[in-house]
């Protein structure tokens, strides 16, 4: 039951197989129903369903208020809620302040909101670093947060999960809801990123 | 459990591995991995006993494994826990496996 470091990905790609084959057989799991699990979160549940929630916020100033004070039941309203985002607390980006999401344990992320969470979020570094150096591991993905802001962390849990809604940028005063949450990206939402005005360069890995 | 699972502040882990244009999953296990712990997830076991499975890694284990490996253990371990699958299962389907497809 241990994982031997010399493992190879073919030897593991095997046992995997090894695996899989078993629990077909055994009628454990479904084949069918394990190519619609990958499906789903390959091409259906990712940050354009966060992107949905933060552009509403920006246009409909009574629903970030809901928002804001109760995240799960907003998102609720928008029909959003899913699997590992069944309790959700929605932060806000202002010019004084700037928030930032990791999970110090693990990698708990709301999975129905933005999708499954990126191999940064996920790797040891950010996950110890993220709550003793925030903005040294902000610049490292080319955000610079002046010593004027205050960054807030927010540690999440198997029961709780965060979202950061990001500043509306300027610019954008004459875009519609749907074009709105086009500008909007998954580092945006963990706070790794602003969300850069319509017509500007890809940001790093968004 | 304080286990190296605990990482927030720890030292010496390095830069922030950020891949640009990432894929969801990085190989096809990977995403096999992912649909068999979510396929059995709630059916066999709850999640929170999965998350306590990928804790019981050993540390140096755990350090030196990435996600989906820490997940493939934590998988292991519960199938074989509720008795739903062993260690001598695996290892014969491999081998069978191996040979069948050179």
């Amino acid at each position: 039951m241990t994982v031997p470091h010399d493992r190879s990905e073919a030897d593991i790609a095997l046992r995997v197989k090894a695996i899989e084959s078993l629990l077909v057989e055994k009628g454990i799991v479904d084949s069918a129903a394990l190519d619609t699990i990958i499906e789903t979160y390959e091409h259906k549940v990712g940050p354009h369903i966060g992107a949905q929630i933060v552009a509403k916020a920006w246009v409909d100033a009574a629903f970030k208020q809901r928002l804001l004070a109760d995240g799960t039941s907003a998102i609720a309203e928008l029909g959003l809620t899913g699997f590992s985002s069944e309790h959700m607390v929605v932060v806000e980006n202002t010019p004084e302040v700037h928030n930032l999401i990791v999970c110090t344990l693990c990698s708990c992320y709301p999975w129905a909101i933005l999708g499954l969470p990126p191999t940064w979020y996920k790797s040891f570094a950010y996950r110890s670093r993220a709550v003793i150096e925030p903005r040294s591991v902000l610049a490292e993905f080319g955000l610079a947060i002046p010593e004027t802001v205050e960054v807030r962390v927010w540690d999440s849990n198997a029961d709780l999960r965060y979202l950061v809604l990001p500043e509306r940028p300027a610019g954008t005063e004459n875009l519609s809801e749907a074009e709105l949450a086009t500008l909007v990206t998954r580092n945006a939402m963990i706070g790794t990123a602003k969300v850069p005005p319509p017509n500007s360069p890809t940001p790093l890995a968004a | 459990m304080n286990g190296p699972h605990d990482m927030g502040g720890m030292h010496g882990l390095g830069p922030i591995p950020i891949e640009a244009n990432e894929p969801v999953f990085h190989s096809e296990w990977e995403a096999k991995v992912f649909a068999m712990s979510f396929a059995t997830f709630g059916n066999f076991f709850p999640v929170d006993e999965t998350r306590h499975a990928s804790e019981l890694m050993p540390p140096g284990d755990y350090l030196s494994s990435s996600y989906y490996e820490r997940w493939l253990y934590a998988l292991e371990l519960l199938l074989a826990k509720h008795n739903l699958l062993s260690e001598a299962e695996i290892k014969a389907r491999m081998t069978q496996l191996d040979q069948s497809d050179p």
